[in-house]
């Protein structure tokens, strides 16, 4: 008996505990909105994490683009041969990227690039006293950290994953067309006929949500690291899991909503 | 200046402050010895807002900070600077763009005006050739002269150092001391300063205060302070490892 009550007393314990949390990273992202509209607004801070967080991603975005839509090529076309519908594998891999595949696995090497650079960077900041001295100066490091990181990542996001949907569809046109041998004008009209417009921007729109989870969770990890070195690895450890466990829960309430 | 009033401070089951009762004087270094993890960085960041506490008043000139929201603690926190343990230079910028922060974010001065100031606070703490290197490429005791640098960068009325001389060798102690005792002057500066160096006590401070269990059990001027019968004073002061500061 007393080994039941322990066991609930724990879960218990652990529920209360990511309540709490979940209740601080929502009055951080508050207390940032409301640095974000006073001014003045730091853009060059701004412009210094759209880089790190866009410009160095796209590498990484573009591989990672690129190789998905190649093998969803490869896979859909041994399913489609089946029943001889080899023409849908373009619309298919247009559709897979720009709804889902584009901005989840960008947002998720995002989150492993960038967002445990947050958490890992903001973390030694915390732990060697550089937040103390923000504010010492007067200086809230609110809108010097997190407001920068969050509003280059949600600005970012929705641009890495046009690069990552566009090379989706031009490896699934690679090894669709010339390796596959799919004809050429089936492939490119199937795509513009069954991709919609509002595909693309949900997808864009699923992207910035999903910056704006990575972001806030890197931040707030970093932002509430304790105990040195050793606190900082297990900030960034857990920023990386919260943020790309919450992506992928997200992204199916956000699918549910928006098709 | 600076008053503490009965301050009780505790994280979690730990009550690391247990009444406080402080009076930091205008125009004097006061220096507040104490064990290592006796409390003494906590009373140091009270001072400054960086940490509320759960009962008792911080008095900076008259004001209790101690209730203040962030717009008006942070009005308080311009008239101070402080030195950190660790200097805590942000590591993303060059030791001029450290030493200029303060002034970028508080002043409408032009970047030439502000790189004279960042020059000439270089130069007055003995760093004349270091604005374009990076924090990670400076010694221990640079960086705590860089840090002191952008604590003086916005001439402040009161300046806080948390332990300036740990970790050094004594001829930068005896350097970041002489530094101390020559800015307080030059600016007729109201400081507190962390130690457990005895040499450095004693050459810095005009006045001491002792921390120990929690509460102030002594305060006096250097020579008060040296002739003092307190026995945990006198343990410290000692090093004695026999005393009432039981160790081992």
């Amino acid at each position: 008996m007393n080994r039941i009550a322990q066991v609930i007393d724990q879960f218990g314990r652990s529920v209360l505990r990511g309540v709490e949390e979940m209740g601080s990273m929502l009055l951080l992202l508050i207390s940032a909105i409301g640095w974000m509209v006073r001014p003045p607004l730091k853009l060059r801070l701004i412009f210094k994490q759209m880089e790190f967080v866009g410009v160095k991603s796209i590498f990484v975005v573009l591989l990672t683009g690129t190789f998905t839509g190649m093998v969803m090529a490869l896979q859909g076309y041994y399913g489609f041969r089946m029943f001889s519908a080899e023409s849908l594998v373009g619309s298919t891999v247009a559709l897979g990227m720009t709804r889902e595949l584009g901005p989840v696995l960008t947002s998720l090497m995002v989150t492993a690039r960038a967002g445990s650079a947050m958490a890992a960077e903001l973390g030694t900041m915390r732990v060697t006293e550089q937040i103390d001295a923000l504010y010492v100066m007067a200086a809230n490091p609110v809108k010097h950290l997190i407001v920068p990181r969050i509003v280059a990542t949600v600005l970012m996001l929705p641009l890495l994953t046009v690069v990552s949907d566009f090379m989706g569809i031009i490896g699934g046109y690679f090894v669709g067309v010339p390796l596959l041998g799919i004809n050429e004008g089936a492939f490119v009209k199937n795509i513009t006929k069954y991709v919609d417009l509002s595909d693309i921007y949900n997808g864009l729109t699923k992207a910035a949500v999903f910056g704006l989870i990575l972001a806030l969770v890197g931040c707030y990890k970093g932002f509430n690291t304790k105990g040195g070195a050793e606190g900082v690895g297990r900030a960034t450890t857990e920023a990386v899991v919260l943020a790309s466990i919450s992506i992928l829960i997200s992204d199916y309430f956000l699918t549910a909503i928006m098709f | 200046m600076i008053e503490l009033v009965d301050i009780h401070k505790s994280f979690g089951k730990q009550h690391v402050l247990d009444g406080v009762n402080l009076t930091v004087e205008q125009g004097k270094t006061t220096v507040i010895i104490g064990r290592s993890g006796g409390g003494k960085s906590v009373v140091l960041k009270h001072m400054i807002g960086l940490l509320k506490p759960d009962s008792g008043k911080v008095l900076v000139e008259g004001t209790d900070i101690a209730r203040m929201g962030d717009r008006e603690l942070n009005e308080v926190r311009k008239k101070f600077g402080m030195l950190f343990q660790e200097a805590a230079l942000f590591d993303s910028m060059n030791v001029a763009e450290n030493v200029a922060f303060p002034l970028r974010e508080h002043t409408r001065k032009k970047d030439r005006e502000i790189m004279e100031i960042v020059r000439e606070n270089l130069h007055s703490v003995g760093l004349p050739d270091v604005e374009s290197k990076m924090p990670s490429e400076l010694s221990g005791g640079m960086r705590k002269r860089v840090g002191l640098a952008r604590a003086l960068a916005m001439r402040p009325r009161i300046i806080l150092f948390d332990e300036p001389t740990t970790g050094l060798d004594p001829v930068m102690t005896e350097a970041i001391n002489e530094l101390i005792i020559r800015t307080q002057k030059d600016f007729n500066l109201t400081c507190v300063v962390i130690s457990h160096d005895i040499q450095s006590i004693f050459t810095v401070g005009h006045r001491i205060a002792m921390l120990y269990d929690g509460k102030i059990i002594e305060y006096g001027t250097p020579d008060e302070i040296r002739a003092s019968r307190n026995p945990v004073l006198v343990q410290f002061l000692s090093g004695n490892l026999e005393g009432p500061i039981s160790v081992l």
